[in-house]
Formats: structure tokens, sequence, C-alpha cells
């Protein structure tokens, strides 16, 4: 995955902060000062995940018109009997998120303009009694804004499971 | 932002994230985050096709309202480092509390940090996420 402008807009940051129930003001009160010296918007700790936004190519978006979509419509899902279901989520015991780790640089705000770039890591396998056999890939995303400055290290951990975990 | 002078080891904070986990929110959350698997949303999709007993939160959904609790106790703009695992899945109806514990004070290049151990469990105490962050403190 690469995204070369991943705009951090005031309004997104507002609706990302409410989705995880946070009625912090400095998500959304560009004249709010916090205790900790904090001022103008700045994005939650997560909100660099929504980069997905702004990745053209991201497979969990429906495309435009639908096509394509493993979604249900009429049926289960939107995929034609002859299509696999593999892939991050896209089937029975398809993807999951296993980890995530933010390394924070500088302070992401509102404004600013990042480009990201992602790289695959380690990779590994694990047995688990719950879910059968568990593939487990890294990939590590670099996020720098308009000045070429690292501001966000995100590294995520996928698992791929043999059947669905019920936990 | 919180001061070395007035923290130490072992001391904790703890939030309810969420009570009654709506499936609403959680397209809230698809909707932002731009993340539509519909293992989240799509209730066919998921128990019919998927196998699954209901649509179920993102991890990041989770590790977003835990990083509510983290940033009401540590202040704004002064995490360095944020990670999870998750390790159970979060449903709709689900009640979620979280609990940052303080594990070391510590200076490093000249800054004040302080160790956090996280811990997120549901209403059966099960941990739904587990993880660490580290924060700048003022002396």
């Amino acid at each position: 995955m690469a995204i070369d402008k991943f705009l951090i807009e005031a309004s997104h940051i507002m609706m990302f902060a409410r989705s995880i129930g946070d009625d912090n003001p400095i998500y959304y009160d560009e004249e709010y000062k916090s205790e900790s010296g904090c001022e103008g918007i700045i994005a939650p700790p997560t909100f660099a995940q929504s980069s997905a936004q702004f990745d053209p190519d991201y497979f969990l978006r429906p495309k435009t018109g639908g096509q394509g979509w493993f979604g249900s419509g009429k049926e289960p899902t939107g995929l034609k009997p002859s299509s696999s279901g593999g892939g991050g989520g896209g089937g029975a015991g398809g993807g999951l998120h296993a980890e995530q780790h933010f390394e924070y640089h500088l302070t992401l705000k509102a404004g600013d303009i990042l480009s990201a770039t992602t790289k695959p890591g380690n990779t590994w396998e694990k047995e688990s009694k719950r879910a059968g056999k568990l593939k487990f890939s890294e990939s590590v995303t670099e996020y720098r804004n308009q000045d070429g400055d690292l501001v966000i290290t995100a590294t995520g951990v996928g698992v791929q499971t043999e059947r669905p975990v019920d936990s | 932002m919180l001061k070395a002078s007035e923290i130490k080891v072992g001391d904790t904070h703890s939030e309810e994230l969420v009570e009654d986990l709506k499936r609403t929110q959680i397209v809230q959350y698809a909707g932002a985050s731009g993340d539509y698997n519909p293992l989240h949303t799509d209730e066919i999709f998921t128990t019919k096709l998927a196998g699954y007993p209901t649509v179920f939160a993102h991890g990041m959904l989770t590790m977003g309202m835990t990083g509510r609790m983290v940033t009401n106790y540590v202040g704004d703009g002064t995490l360095k480092k944020y990670g999870v695992r998750f390790t159970s899945q979060v449903w709709p109806g689900d009640t979620l509390t979280s609990v940052a514990t303080i594990t070391d004070i510590r200076e490093e290049d000249g800054e004040n940090l302080v160790d956090l151990e996280i811990v997120t469990t549901n209403q059966d105490g099960l941990a739904v996420i587990t993880g660490s962050a580290t924060a700048k403190i003022s002396s």
C-alpha cells in the first residue's frame, strides 16, 4: 500500500472521534487549549488507521457501483459462486487483526498532509485450539508530513485463521 | 499531563468505554475509518457465509475507545507509543471497561516518561485488548 495524499481534515477527525465515543474538544474545537498545552485540532491516537479512506485500491471499501463487493445483496455474498471468498475477511475464517502498534514522532494535526508507505514485516505461524492453524503477517507503515518529517510509524499484525474464531 | 512527582508505579486509571455496544456505533466506526469489512456490519454475510454468531466490532474500534481512556489519563498530545493485541472479539451488547496501570516512570533522552500497561475487559471479565503505552510527563 502506498498513499500519496492523506489529508488530515477537521471534519474527518470529528467524525472519527464521535465513532470511538470521544467528546474531547481537542478533536473538534480549534479554540480549545488542553491542560497539556495542546491547541488547535489534533487527531486521536488511532486516527492514522483511517488513511484507508485515501488508499485508492483499499479492498475493504466497495468500488463505485458495488461490483465485486463480497458483502450481502440478494445473496449472502455479492461474489459469483466461482469466486473464492479468501483474503482479508472475504470468507469463512478470513483475515483478522491480531495486533496494532503506533509510535508517535510528532503530534498529528488538522491541516497536515501525510503520505504513507507500507513494507511487509515478519511472518510466523502458530497452532490454536480456537481457530486451527494461524498465519501471522506484519506490515509497517510510515506516515510522513508535508515537510517530509516522520509523524507516525504504524505496525499492524494480521492473522489468517483456519476456521472462524468462536470465543 | 501527568507529573512525575504526583504519580507512582502501580497507580491505575480506569474508565467504562461503552455500555451495551450498539451495531450502529460499529457502522459509525466503519464510515469514519473506511474499513467496510462486512464482518462488522453485514449480519447476513457474517452469519450465513462467514459462520459467526453475529457481526463484531473492528479491533480498531476497541483500540480507539481504549485510546480515549489513555489520553484522558496522560493528556492530549503526550503519547509516544501505544500498542495492543486483540485477544478476544467484541460483540454488540458488550460493556467494556479499560484500566491503565503505571509500570515505570523514567527518563530517556532528557524526556520524562511514564509506561502504562493496558487491559480492556468485557462484562464477563474476559480481556479483549491487552497492551501498553508510553507518554511524556512533566517533572
